[in-house]
Formats: C-alpha cells, structure tokens, sequence
C-alpha cells in the first residue's frame, strides 16, 4: 500500500505586528518587477488572475473538502459579467467587477444549494455539469456572448478615473496584483477564524462536526458562495487585463488546469496557489509552444506520478523534507 | 410519425451507446467505490484499435471490433494490477487527480500515434444504406447497433444474475469485508470486473464510432455523459444505467432536432433536476 498522505499542517499562524510588515516585503518585491523584466507585465496579470482564481478554489477543494471540477463555470460567469456590462456601457472597472463578483455569488448560491445536498460522485458530476450547462448557454446565446468567437468590443474605463489601462498592461498588472493582495488578506483572515476551523472539521469528519452543533449544510453553501464570488472576481480581472472574454474561460479544461495547477502547489495550504500557479504557467509557456501533445503528456504524466509518489505538492515535499531534516537533528 | 420514430431510433441506438461504454464503471465504482474519469479513454482506444484495424490492416469490421475489445481488456486489466488497486483505499481527490492524469496521458499518445484529426471509420457494405420496416427506412447502421446492443446487455444480464462470476460481483458491491471473509478473492474479482469494464467501453467506442467521433479529445468532450448515465443510474448495477443511459439517449437525441437552438442545455438541467430529486440515483435500493 501507498502511504497515506499525512495531513496538511492545521495553522497557518497570524503574524505579529514587526513580522506582518516582513511579509509585505515579497509583495513589494513583485511589485518592482516591471523594473526588471519589462515587457512580461501580460504574463505576469495573467499569473495573478490564476493565483486569485486557485485561491478560491483552495477555499474548497483545501478548506472545506468540497472537490469540484466546475469551477471554470464561476470564472466564466464573472468573465461574462464584465464583459456584458461594459460591451452595454458600464465600463467603470472597479464597479463591474463588484457586479461581477455579486452574479458569481448568486450563480453560487443556487448551483450550492442544489448542489452540496449530494456527495462523491454525485457531486463531482454535478460541479461537472453546472459548469457545462453554463459553457451550453454561453455557446449558444451568440447575440449577447458572441458564441465560439468570443466577447469583443470590451473596454474599460481608467481604474479610479486615474490609471487608464495600457497595451503595455503596466495598469492591469498593478491593478490585479492589489485585487489578489487584497483577496489573499481576506482569506487568509478567513480560515484562520471560526468559520474557518468549522471548515476543516467538516473536512475530516462531517458526522462529528453535526454532532457537535455545527450547521454543516449552512457553512458549505456559504464557503462555495464566498468561493463562487472570488472566482468571478478573478474572471471579471481577466476580462479587464485582456480586453476580451473567450468561451474557453467557461470550459471544463480551464476546469481541470486550476485545480492541476493548485494541487501542484499544494492544495489546503494557502501558499499552495501562489508556488503551484507560477510553476504550471511558466512550464505550459515553455512546452505548450513545441507541441500541445508533450504539453499533455508531461503534466499527465506528473499528475500521476505526484498521487502515487507526492501527495501534498510542492509544499507538501518540502514540508517532509524539512521534518526529516528536523528528526535527524534533534536525535 | 416518421420525425418521432426517427428520434426514437436514434435516440434508442445513442443510449445503446452510452450504456455499452459507461456499464463497466457503473459497476466498478459501485465495486471500488473508485471515481474513474479515465473511463472514456478505454472507448477512445477500442475506436482508435477498430479503426486502426480495418484500415490498415484491412480486418472486417466485426473481428476488428472483437480485436479492440480484447486487448483494451487487457490493457484495462494491466492497468488496474499496476496503478488503479494501489489508490482504492485513497480521497476522493486523490483519484480524480490520478484518472485526469491518465486522460492528458492518452491523449497526448494518441494524438502523436494517429493526429489531431478525428479517425472516419468505413463501415462494411451491409451497415451502410438503409432497411425497411413498415415503410419507414431506418439506417442499416444504427439497426445493427440496437441489435447488436441488445444482445450484448442480454449476455451481461445472463452473467451478472446467472453466473458465479455475477454473484461474486454483487456479493462485493453489497459488502466487501463480508464478501471477503466468506472466501471471496475481492482483489481478482476487481481486476477480472476491471477487465470485463473496459473491454464492454471498447465495444462501445469501437460499435459507436460513427456516432461519438474517434478524435484525441474523446475522453475529455464525452466524459460527462458516462458520469451522467452512472451517477443517474445508480452505482453498482447494470440495470439503473440501462435506464438512464436510454432515458439520456433519447431525450438528448430530441433536443437536438426538436430545439437545435438549445443544444443540449436542456440535458443538463434535466439531470440536475433528477439528481436533486434523487440523489443516489433512480434504481436507488432502500
């Protein structure tokens, strides 16, 4: 038998006052990039609409247990969102994107309700099939979505009235890396609270958890709907970055890739999305050029080998590796 | 009249189908309890090996047809001894992550071996044109796949309720460790039921191929439907999916030429509602 996979660690702990201000030093850091390497902002933006949208998905797959293969549908609709309003003249960024944000939230709590009442197969088919059921719509409703060609004629007013977005993508770079500072503080917050742990206990034990007094139908719904609401923020972002909203942001690949993409990082651990994301992006860019075929095969191939040999991801090998060191040490 | 018997027909030989490809996992989830998304690619190869079969080696269509079955079988059995019995014990995640795996893995294979493009498949002489019954004329084709349907779903109803083999099978859907425990070798029995699961998805593919393209995204773009007809079905039986399989057949087949506008959003919500209304299926024993 394989090993069974040892749990993630339970505490991502609150920082202290000098160490809180430490750790803005790497957000600092990435910030200056364009300095450094100009002309990358686009590929950068796009890391960081992933990074946010895989954040969103650790609240579930991560934190609460939930795995869904539809979360694609929730990034779409946000994509959608934005793009309608501002191809019908609502192109103030920021307010968009909270209308994106809200239509996410909704299209959450009715998928959730529906949803979250089965589990296992059941559900997993079901995330499946809500995330086709909105790529169907979207395909076909070619008057307002422009069907296969995708959403054109998107635009977008300057962010604030002040930082108008460029062909360089030096505004859509700092725009997204602030919405994705702001989202990380928020969940960070998030699963450090009450609400949070409740998640984790739903996660390995859900009988228990009723047992107990916890409203365990109550807080799935509502972590999906937070979820919901982040990945269409991130879908609202791309449109923004991108000018455009392509029928692709719906489909069941883009699916698959943001829960590839957390799960190489290492779901459950928060810092997952922003090691795992980075990595697969840079690796698709480099290989996917040559020959979609060994693009395929690689991450197939690494995807098999990372369940049978290293579950827990990049962090979850580098956590082992620093407890062996820690064990030999201390003996 | 003849639009509804059309749709009937139709959608009666797409839900043969459907059903031939997603029986196996039917059964081996409801066995191992095992969330194998990778089930599609089993029918992508029997396609891929009938096709491969007939046109450049010029084997007839129906020994091609076995030729797929067996050494997808095989392939399926192999994989299960290596790979699959290692992760029955493991999360949920855990498998679809392995099985997803598994598809990209496929799909970049077949895509080297045989092209992006999607495989045609000439059919024999007698499965082209058209036979008459009634004075309607219905496809010769899909004819033969009712037929053919038919008579396989019948030889696996014989197996499973007639033979020792069928009743082991239940016997470890019901309860495992008791299964086990009364003599009952459950590690053999998943690899045989493995087997016997993907070499029926051959089949399927390879019989189907006229009606589900043989192209490298095969797994990917068809996958929810076999999730579908089992997660409606029901785990663990052969007689839910059939059910399903039809009820999904047909009401698809009707979309598409009664609302082409709609596509198969209709489908979709139709699950839902059946789903949230049962959720373990329609065939669910109390």
């Amino acid at each position: 038998m394989a090993a069974v996979p040892s749990a993630p660690p339970a505490y991502v702990a609150l920082p202290s006052a000098g160490i809180r201000l430490l750790q803005l030093a790497p957000w600092l850091l990435v910030a200056c990039l364009p300095l450094v390497l100009p002309g990358y902002e686009p590929l950068a933006t796009q890391v960081f609409v992933m990074i946010l949208f895989a954040l969103s998905l650790d609240l579930l797959v991560g934190y609460a247990g939930i795995v869904t293969l539809g979360h694609a549908g929730l990034f779409g609709m946000g994509g959608y969102a934005a793009g309608i309003l501002s191809v019908h003249g609502c192109t103030d960024p920021i307010l968009t994107a909270a209308c994106a944000m809200i239509l996410a939230a909704v299209t959450g709590v009715v998928f959730g309700v529906a949803m979250l009442r089965t589990k296992g197969l059941t559900l997993l088919m079901l995330t499946m099939a809500s995330a086709f059921l909105l790529y169907e719509i979207a395909n076909k409703a070619t008057g307002l979505t422009g069907g296969e060609d995708g959403l054109q004629g998107v635009s977008f007013t300057p962010v604030l009235g002040l930082f108008a977005f460029d062909f360089r993508g030096k505004t859509a770079f700092f725009y997204s890396l602030a919405a994705l500072f702001l989202v990380f503080t928020f969940v960070r917050a998030l699963i450090n609270s009450p609400f949070g742990w409740s998640l984790r206990g739903i996660r390995e034990n859900d009988a228990r958890m009723a047992a107990i007094g916890c409203p365990i139908m109550q807080r799935r719904v509502i972590v999906y709907v937070i979820s919901s609401a982040l990945a269409g923020l991130a879908g609202a972002l791309q449109a923004q970055a991108t000018q455009f909203v392509a029928l692709h942001s719906l489909s069941f690949e883009l699916s698959g890739n943001i829960l590839i993409m957390l799960i190489l990082g290492g779901s459950g651990r928060l810092y997952g999305a922003f090691l795992g994301v980075p990595t697969f992006m840079l690796a698709q860019d480099l290989l996917a050029k040559q020959d979609p075929a060994n693009w395929f095969l690689g991450l197939g191939i690494i995807l098999i080998a990372l369940v049978m040999l290293a579950p827990g991801g990049i962090l979850g090998i580098a956590e082992r590796a620093v407890n062996a060191v820690r064990t030999r040490s201390s003996r | 009249m003849t639009t509804t018997i059309t749709i009937l027909f139709f959608g009666i030989a797409y839900g043969m189908i459907l059903y031939l490809i997603s029986v196996g996992l039917s059964v081996t989830m409801g066995l191992m309890g095992f969330v194998n998304l990778a089930h599609g690619v089993f029918a992508m190869l029997g396609g891929y090996a009938t096709v491969t079969f007939m046109n450049r080696f010029g084997v007839p269509f129906l020994p091609a047809l076995a030729i797929g079955c067996v050494l997808v079988a095989a392939l399926g059995f192999v994989l299960e001894r290596t790979l699959y019995r290692y992760l029955y014990g493991r999360s949920e995640l855990d498998q679809v992550l392995f099985s997803f795996g598994l598809i990209l893995v496929s799909v970049a294979i077949v895509r080297i071996a045989w092209g992006p493009l999607a495989q045609p498949i000439h059919l024999p002489g007698y499965l082209r044109g058209e036979v008459k019954i009634f004075d309607i004329a219905l496809p010769a084709y899909r004819l033969a796949l009712v037929g053919f349907g038919t008579v396989v779903i019948t030889g696996l109803w014989f197996v499973f309720e007639r033979t020792m083999f069928g009743a082991r099978i239940r016997a470890a859907v019901d309860n495992r460790a008791m299964a086990q425990s009364i003599g009952i070798n459950t590690s053999r029995l998943f690899a045989a039921a493995f087997g016997l699961g993907t070499g029926l998805a051959a089949l399927g593919g390879g019989l189907g191929a006229d009606v589900l393209a043989i192209a490298p995204a095969y797994p990917l773009q068809y996958i929810i439907y076999f999730l579908i007809v089992v997660a409606v079905g029901g785990l663990g039986n052969i007689k839910g999916p059939f059910v399903a399989a039809l009820a999904i057949g047909l009401a698809d087949t009707a979309c598409r030429y009664l609302v082409p506008a709609a596509g198969s959003i209709f489908i979709f919500a139709f699950v839902f509602i059946v789903l949230i209304w049962r959720p373990n299926g329609i065939m669910e024993r109390r």
